[in-house]
C-alpha cells in the first residue's frame, strides 16, 4: 500500500501526486516508470512515468492525465488515501552523460518524464535548450521548473494563447539549423508529436531519443503487449525501452497498437462518466 | 465422443466397488486388470464452453479406491522411475485402495509439496503413467492407472477437509534466504528452506503470488483458490511475501546479499519472455503472445468483463499458433470469451504435439478446430493495422531432427489464406533477461538460461537457481524437482557457513 502524501491539480485533467514508495525512490533513475494498480482484484495495471523522487522521504512523484477509468479514479483520491500496488522502477534508465548541447522537447504531459532527464543532462554539464509545447496555456505544466534548468527556454502553444503560436517541431527545426547543431535531442510527448519531432531532426542527423508509453500488463517482459518495431526489429518497451532512437521507431504501427482496446475503453470511460453523473445527481439536494 | 455424466460414472463406481469389496478372495493381478479404468468426471462440454469453472470435477471416493486397486504393486515400480520427484506411487495407491486417503496424501507429501497442483497439471502420460505395467498389459497408455487423478483426489480431500497441517519449522537459525519469484520452483524452495529454521522472504513482481500457476494456467484447469492455499501454507510457516517487488529493478540481486543481509538467494523467475515467429505482420493489432492473452484473462480476470478493468480483445475468428499446453489453454480461453471460431495451427501432426492428450481432447470437445501440418507464414492487415488474414503454408514430415521428432518440411508453393481477426502466438518462452542483465557475473547460456551445477548453484557464491529460468520452458513438476534440489544445497550451504 502506498499512501498519497500530496496532490496538486496542474491543469484541467492533469494531476501531480507524491506517493510513499521508499524502495522505488531509492533505486529509480531518470527515464524510468512505474506500473500502478488501484485494486488488486479487478483493477487494471497502467504504466506511469516517474516525474521525481525523494529517496530521503521515500517518495516518488507521478504526474498523470485523467483520461481513462483508472486515471480518473486515481484523480479522485485524496491526500492520505492509498494506492494498492505500485511496481518499479521499470525500464532502462536514460543514458546521461556530457554530449554538448542537448535539446529537450516536451509536449503536454510529456514534460513530466522529461523533467528528470533534463535535470540529469544539465547536471552532467550539457548546454540545455528546452522546448515546451501544449494545446493551450492552461495545459503547460512544470514551466518554472524547466525554465530554471534551461540555458534557453522556448514555450509554444497550438492556439497561440501563450508563447509562440506553433507546434514544437517548428522551434526544434530552427535549433537544428543552427551551427553547430545540437548533439542530442530528447522528445517526449504524444506519439504523433514524437513522430514529427523525429522527422524534424532526421534531415540534420541529430540523434533523437523518444520515450514510448505503450499498452502493458506486467512491465517485466512477460507479456509482450508493449512491443514496437524499431529498425525493423521487435522490441519490448518495458525491458528494452522505454527510450529508443526516434529515427528507427515505426510510429504508425505503434499508434495503431495503442488503439487496440479503444472500443472497450470508450465504453468503460463512458460508464465511468455516467456513474459519476449519477452520483453527482444523487448527491444533489432536490 | 459423447459426454458421460458424473452421476452415471459415480453409480458405476459404487456398483463395481461393492462387487470388489463383497469378494471372499483377494484380488489377483488378472482381477485388477479387469477393473474398469475410472473416467474423470467432467463438466458437459456444451456447458463449460461458457464458464471458467474447472473442467475436470475430480473422482468420487469410490472411483479413487477402484482406480487405486487397478495398481499391480509392481516390485520394481517402473512408474516411480517416470516421476521427476520419485513419489512412492505404489505406496500411496495402496493406501488409497484401502480407503486411507489421508495416509496416501502423506506418502505423496514426502516427495511432492504440491499434489493438488501436480495431480491436475502434470503430463502423467509421459511420466509415471507412460511406464505403468497396467497400461502396457492393456496395450494403451490411456488404460494405465490414473496416478494423477488419485493424487488430486487425496490432495483435495486433505485440503478441503482441513486436514493439511503446516510442516514443523525448526528453531530459528538467524539466517535468511531471498527467494525470487513465487512459482512452483520458488514455493518448493521456500517451504524446504523455511522448515530448517531459516527466515525466508519471497519476492513477486506481480500483485499476486503463484507465478505461472496464476497468470498462465487458466482457472478451468487449475482453480486459483488451490494455489492460494499453498501460498497460505507458506505464510503460516512464517515465510514473508513481498509482492510488487521486481528483483533487478526494485532491488538488485547483489544488494539483497550485500546490503540487505540475505545469506543466500534462489532465482526462480521462470521463462517469462514470449517467443515470436519473426514473420511479417506480427505486430499488427489483434496479434498477441499467449502470455499476454492468458494473463489478461486469468490474473487480470478479463473474463469477468462486468467487473474487471483490464480489457481483452473481443474476437470472432481466432488462430492459435503452436501445439503445447499453453496453446490449448489460449484456444480454450478464447472459446470461453465468446470467439465464434477457434483454430489451432500446428506444423507437425497430433502425435508430435507437446500438449497433454487430455488437453487436446478437451479442446476438441469444446469445439476447437485443429489444422495440422500447417503454419503461418505472414499476417495480413487492413488499413487500420488490424490483422484480417493469415497466409499459411502446408507442411509434411521429413527426417527426424535432433529432438527425435520428424522434422516438418514446408511444401513449396502451398500458400493459402485463412481469414482471422485474432492471432495468438504460443510457440514458447525464452528466459526472462531482467536478472541476468542486472546481475554482473551471473553466467547464462546462449539461450539466456542461468547456468547451474548439479546442486543448483550458479556462478555466484550463495546464489542458486531452478525451474524454467534454468531449464527453459518445462513443467511444474520439473520446476518443483529443481527447487527441491536447490533447497538441499542452500540448507547445506547455510549450515556450513
Amino acid at each position: 500500500m502506498h499512501r498519497i502524501l500530496t496532490k496538486q491539480q496542474l491543469s484541467a485533467d492533469v494531476y501531480m501526486m507524491r506517493l510513499e514508495a521508499p524502495h522505488i525512490a531509492r533505486e529509480r533513475l531518470p527515464g524510468q516508470f512505474v506500473i500502478l494498480q488501484l485494486d488488486n482484484e479487478f483493477g487494471e495495471r497502467i504504466p506511469l512515468t516517474i516525474a521525481d523522487a525523494d529517496p530521503d522521504e521515500g517518495s516518488i512523484t507521478i504526474i498523470f492525465q485523467a483520461v481513462g477509468k483508472t486515471t480518473h479514479n486515481l484523480a479522485d483520491k485524496k491526500v492520505g488515501d492509498h494506492v494498492e500496488s505500485v511496481l518499479g522502477p521499470l525500464g532502462e534508465p536514460t543514458h546521461i552523460s556530457k554530449f554538448g548541447t542537448v535539446v529537450c522537447v516536451g509536449g503536454g504531459i510529456g514534460v513530466a518524464p522529461l523533467h528528470p532527464i533534463a535535470k540529469g543532462m544539465k547536471a552532467a554539464g550539457n548546454k540545455l535548450i528546452v522546448i515546451v509545447g501544449a494545446r493551450n496555456r492552461d495545459l503547460v505544466i512544470l514551466e518554472d521548473q524547466m525554465r530554471a534548468l534551461a540555458d534557453e527556454f522556448i514555450v509554444c502553444t497550438d492556439d497561440g494563447s501563450y508563447g509562440r503560436k506553433a507546434l514544437v517541431t517548428e522551434p526544434l527545426k530552427e535549433v537544428c539549423e543552427r551551427v553547430p547543431k545540437p548533439d542530442l535531442a530528447v522528445a517526449i510527448g504524444p506519439p504523433i508529436m514524437m513522430k514529427f519531432c523525429a522527422e524534424a531532426t532526421r534531415p540534420f542527423g541529430v540523434h533523437t531519443l523518444v520515450s514510448l508509453n505503450t499498452i502493458m500488463v506486467d512491465g517485466t517482459g512477460m507479456c509482450g503487449g508493449c512491443r514496437v518495431t524499431v529498425g525493423g526489429q521487435t522490441k519490448f518497451v518495458c525491458v528494452d525501452g522505454p527510450e529508443f532512437d526516434g529515427h528507427q521507431v515505426d510510429f504508425d504501427n505503434m499508434m495503431q497498437r495503442l488503439k487496440s482496446y479503444r472500443k472497450h475503453e470508450d465504453h468503460a470511460h463512458h460508464q465511468c462518466h455516467l456513474e459519476a453523473e449519477i452520483e453527482a445527481r444523487a448527491g444533489r439536494p432536490s | 465422443m459423447s459426454h458421460v455424466t458424473p452421476q452415471s460414472l459415480a453409480e458405476a463406481a459404487n456398483r463395481d466397488l461393492a462387487a470388489v469389496l463383497g469378494r471372499s478372495t483377494p484380488l489377483t493381478p488378472r482381477d485388477r486388470l479387469a477393473i474398469p479404468a475410472q473416467e474423470m468426471p467432467t463438466q458437459d462440454p456444451a456447458v463449460r464452453r461458457h464458464n471458467v469453472q474447472e473442467v475436470a470435477l475430480g473422482y468420487t471416493a469410490e472411483q479413487a479406491r477402484l482406480e487405486s486397486m487397478r495398481c499391480l504393486q509392481c516390485r520394481n515400480a517402473p512408474c516411480v522411475q517416470g516421476c521427476p520427484v520419485r513419489i512412492d506411487i505404489p505406496g500411496f495407491l495402496k493406501a488409497a485402495a484401502q480407503g486411507d486417503f489421508l495416509g496416501a496424501c502423506a506418502v505423496i507429501k514426502q516427495n511432492s509439496l504440491l499434489p493438488a497442483v501436480c495431480g491436475r497439471v502434470c503430463p502423467q502420460e509421459t511420466q509415471c503413467q507412460e511406464h505403468c505395467t497396467v497400461g502396457k498389459a492393456l496395450k494403451s497408455v490411456d488404460k494405465a492407472v490414473s496416478v494423477g487423478r488419485v493424487e488430486r483426489f487425496v490432495a483435495d480431500l486433505e485440503r478441503d477437509g482441513g486436514h493439511a497441517r503446516a510442516p514443523v519449522v525448526k528453531p530459528e537459525t538467524g539466517k535468511s534466504v531471498a527467494v525470487i519469484g513465487t512459482g512452483p520452483a520458488s514455493i518448493t524452495v521456500a517451504a524446504d528452506v523455511r522448515r530448517e529454521g531459516h527466515h525466508v522472504v519471497m519476492f513477486e513482481a506481480f500483485h499476486k503470488p503463484g507465478g505461472v500457476l496464476v497468470y498462465g494456467i487458466p482457472e478451468f484447469r487449475l482453480p486459483k483458490a488451490i494455489v492460494q492455499k499453498e501460498i497460505d501454507a507458506l505464510t503460516a510457516m512464517g515465510v514473508e511475501l513481498k509482492t510488487n517487488f521486481v528483483i533487478g529493478r526494485t532491488r538488485k540481486l547483489k544488494d539483497l546479499m550485500g546490503k540487505d543481509g540475505f545469506n543466500a538467494v534462489f532465482i526462480g523467475t521462470g521463462a517469462g519472455l514470449p517467443k515470436f515467429m519473426n514473420m511479417e505482420g506480427e505486430n499488427l493489432v489483434g496479434v498477441f503472445s499467449a502470455n499476454e492473452y492468458l494473463t489478461r484473462a486469468n490474473l487480470m480476470k478479463a473474463y469477468d468483463s462486468g467487473r474487471a478493468d483490464t480489457p481483452i480483445f473481443r474476437s470472432g475468428k481466432v488462430a492459435v499458433l503452436g501445439g503445447g499446453n499453453v496453446a490449448m489453454d489460449a484456444a480454450r480461453t478464447a472459446i470461453r470469451l465468446g470467439a465464434s471460431e477457434v483454430h489451432v495451427v500446428y506444423r507437425r501432426t497430433e502425435v508430435e504435439m507437446p500438449a497433454r492428450i487430455e488437453e487436446i481432447a478437451h479442446a476438441k470437445e469444446e469445439g476447437v478446430i485443429f489444422h495440422l501440418l500447417e503454419n503461418a507464414k505472414r499476417l495480413i492487415g487492413d488499413a487500420n493495422g488490424c490483422v484480417i488474414a493469415m497466409e499459411c503454408l502446408r507442411y509434411e514430415l521429413g527426417e527426424p531432427d535432433a529432438s527425435g521428432r520428424r522434422r516438418p518440411v514446408e511444401v513449396k508453393g502451398s500458400e493459402f489464406l485463412r481469414e482471422m481477426d485474432t492471432v495468438i502466438v504460443a510457440i514458447g518462452n525464452d528466459s526472462n533477461p531482467l536478472i541476468p542483465r542486472t546481475t554482473e557475473g551471473l553466467k547464462t547460456s546462449k539461450w539466456g538460461n542461468v547456468i547451474v551445477d548439479d546442486t543448483g548453484k550458479t556462478s555466484l557464491e550463495g546464489v542458486y537457481a531452478g525451474g524454467d529460468i534454468v531449464l527453459g520452458a518445462a513443467t511444474v513438476i520439473l520446476a518443483m524437482g529443481e527447487g527441491r534440489r536447490a533447497a538441499v544445497a542452500i540448507n547445506h550451504y547455510l549450515q556450513k557457513g
